[in-house]
């Protein structure tokens, strides 16, 4: 692998194609799913006649329940398909804002120099000092749980790393001839943060934001977990695995499936993070996806 | 410095948040002055700026408050759970560098095999999975599943708690209950850990592997034994000693869910239930320690990092080391 040019390993990585290819499976799954499988995911019909059922068998009111219902007989397919769409919308809008702020803020930073960059360093090395899950349980816990605040405080706690790698980037960037060249055709000083540097900066934020999808998605379903996330009824992996807690042993598949579910769909934003970032990667200067 | 802002971002953090712990405390129908004696004597009245300044004094001389909940000093509450907590942690963490970093030496060995293909993947699993999902997944098959297989009673591994109840257990006895009760969460600490550090073992002892001077060490003759004692290890351990630094509070996450599931009584459990009851006191004293631990270990890693490799000395200043 190695001995093959850089263009040849991109195309050849399966990393990217079966990273890829399961996250668009699973994006499809999550958008047309719902409206593939019978009835109301969240509506709760004959609780008695519908309640734990296991998995490829049909109900009374003859509708097919692939992987089995809960304990308010709800089809545990549906609603592992609907909390797809949230959970993977927060994975991705959590991580994608996470690294749009650290992006803000690593070039403003680098550019203003002076007390405002001294002030966002030491901003950002005091949030990574405090572990990330207690960060966010404790805003999670004080601001009323929800999906508004899980997004915002994954936002919040995650935009440290690449504010790093923007701040560098543009500090390198900002000696190079051709930013000089920009400010001395007049060019404004935001002008030419916003047009000519920052757009040089924007790939290792990228990786970053690909690598934070995985992440996201396990804090997600762990607040959710806790019951300081998503809250039901609304689905979310996460509070799935939790209500099927109390079930594990005469209904397993309840908190079954929506951990497998989460295997697959962090597993394959792991694979496609790390290829994008070996692909991106200039020598030294790799993203480490945060454990 | 650091940990003064922390303390700082934290004390707001929580005091801004909308809620009054003293309502919590008094009786629905309780007048405003029962409510203001509440206030007062939890050192929750006078301005922002009044009460930060009590709290930031009382902290430097070592002084936490009290809790809110229990009525007795953080410091003990802290002190309680502290030991169970770093009894798993201190465990897990060895057990996962020792195992993370063996498996990725074996699999760097054979990096673009089959089995180092099959072990990539199980490790990505391992490490994508949630910690509470693979509790409850043990706690099943320590259950459930060994009373099916017929296990008998004492092969059995407790699953909740770390002590069994209404028996008293004295000496040996009693630490090798303690050991059962640790097998199910170390089990899940370990492995998970173990699965993040070798993902970064492997590519750390690959790029050493493939450094000149280990070809020419090769060449030399040397076994393979000895070329990675001497060369490879040597060279893939500053990035591991990086590694185990900023592990530190993946380790933290993963007991929160870990001693939440198995009942454990160590710091993530009080972490959970102080939060849960706006036991503010408790949660601004557990984030500090969270932080001072985290600080600490990055300044061990970074003062280990300059010991083994000297050329890092020179550059360890423009926070590079810490990137």
């Amino acid at each position: 692998m190695n001995a093959s040019g850089p263009k040849q390993r991109v195309r050849r990585d399966p990393r990217l194609l079966i990273g890829s290819a399961l996250l668009a499976a699973l994006c499809a799954g999550a958008v047309l799913g719902p409206l593939l499988t019978p009835g109301d995911p969240l509506a709760i019909g004959d609780v008695m006649a519908t309640r734990l059922l296991p998995p490829f068998s049909r109900s009374t009111t003859g509708a097919w329940h692939l992987l089995g219902t809960d304990a308010f007989g709800r089809d545990v397919l549906g609603r592992l398909l609907v909390a797809a769409r949230l959970s993977l919308s927060v994975g991705v809008l959590g991580s994608v804002l996470a690294a749009g702020l650290g992006v803000v803020i690593g070039a403003v930073a680098a550019w203003r120099g002076g007390w405002v960059d001294r002030l966002l360093l030491a901003l950002g090395d005091t949030l990574l000092a405090v572990p990330r899950l207690v960060l966010l349980l404790v805003i999670a816990a004080l601001w009323g749980p929800g999906l508004g605040t899980v997004v915002s405080v994954l936002a919040l706690t995650g935009w440290m790393g690449v504010a790093r790698l923007v701040r560098a980037d543009v500090l390198g960037v900002r000696a190079l001839p051709y930013v000089e060249a920009a400010r001395a055709l007049g060019a404004s000083s935001s002008r030419t943060l916003w047009r000519h540097v920052l757009p040089n900066a924007l790939s290792s934020a990228a990786v970053a934001a690909a690598l934070g999808v995985g992440s996201a998605i396990t804090l997600e379903s762990g607040l959710s977990f806790l019951g300081l996330g998503i809250q039901p009824p609304a689905p979310s992996w996460g509070n799935m695995i939790a209500s099927g807690r109390d079930w594990l042993l005469i209904a397993p598949w309840i908190a079954l499936a929506p951990g497998v579910a989460l295997i697959v769909t962090v597993v394959s934003a792991t694979l496609l993070g790390d290829a994008l970032s070996e692909r991106a990667a200039s020598p030294g200067r790799a993203v480490p996806s945060s454990p | 410095m650091l940990l003064w802002l922390v303390a700082t971002l934290t004390f707001l953090l929580i005091r801004l948040a909308p809620g009054d712990p003293a309502a919590l405390l008094v009786a629905p129908d309780a007048d405003a002055a029962t409510l203001a004696r509440q206030r007062a004597a939890f050192g929750l009245d006078g301005s922002l700026l009044a009460q930060y300044g009590r709290w930031i004094i009382a902290l430097l001389q070592g002084d936490l408050g009290t809790s809110l909940a229990r009525a007795i000093p953080v410091r003990t509450v802290i002190s309680e759970a502290l030991p169970y907590s770093l009894w798993l942690g201190s465990l897990s963490l060895m057990g996962s560098v020792l195992l993370g970093v063996m498996m990725g030496s074996w699999q760097a060995r054979r990096a673009g095999s089959t089995a180092d293909g099959v072990a990539t993947v199980a490790g990505t699993m391992l490490y994508a999975a949630p910690h509470f999902w693979l509790a409850l997944g043990l706690v099943v098959l320590a259950t459930t599943g060994a009373a099916t297989l017929g296990l008998p009673a004492n092969l059995r591994l407790p699953a909740f708690g770390v002590r069994t109840a209404a028996v008293e257990l004295d000496g040996v006895a009693a630490l090798g209950d303690l050991l059962r009760h640790s097998v199910l969460p170390l089990t899940v600490l370990t492995l998970t850990g173990a699965a993040g550090i070798a993902r970064y073992a492997r590519s750390a002892m690959r790029a050493a592997w493939r450094a000149p001077h280990v070809m020419s060490a090769r060449a030399r003759g040397l076994t393979d034994a000895r070329v990675r004692r001497g060369h490879v290890l040597r060279n893939a351990l500053t990035p591991l000693i990086v590694l185990v630094g900023l592990a530190l509070p993946g380790v933290v996450a993963g007991s929160v869910f870990v001693e939440q599931v198995f009942a454990w009584p160590g710091l993530g459990r009080t972490m959970l239930a102080a939060i849960a009851s706006r036991d503010y006191p408790v949660v601004l004293g557990l984030t500090l320690l969270y932080a001072s631990v985290v600080i600490v270990a990055n300044l061990v890693a970074d003062l280990l990092v300059q010991r083994v490799d000297p050329r890092r000395s020179a550059t360890a200043h423009d926070g590079g080391v810490r990137a």
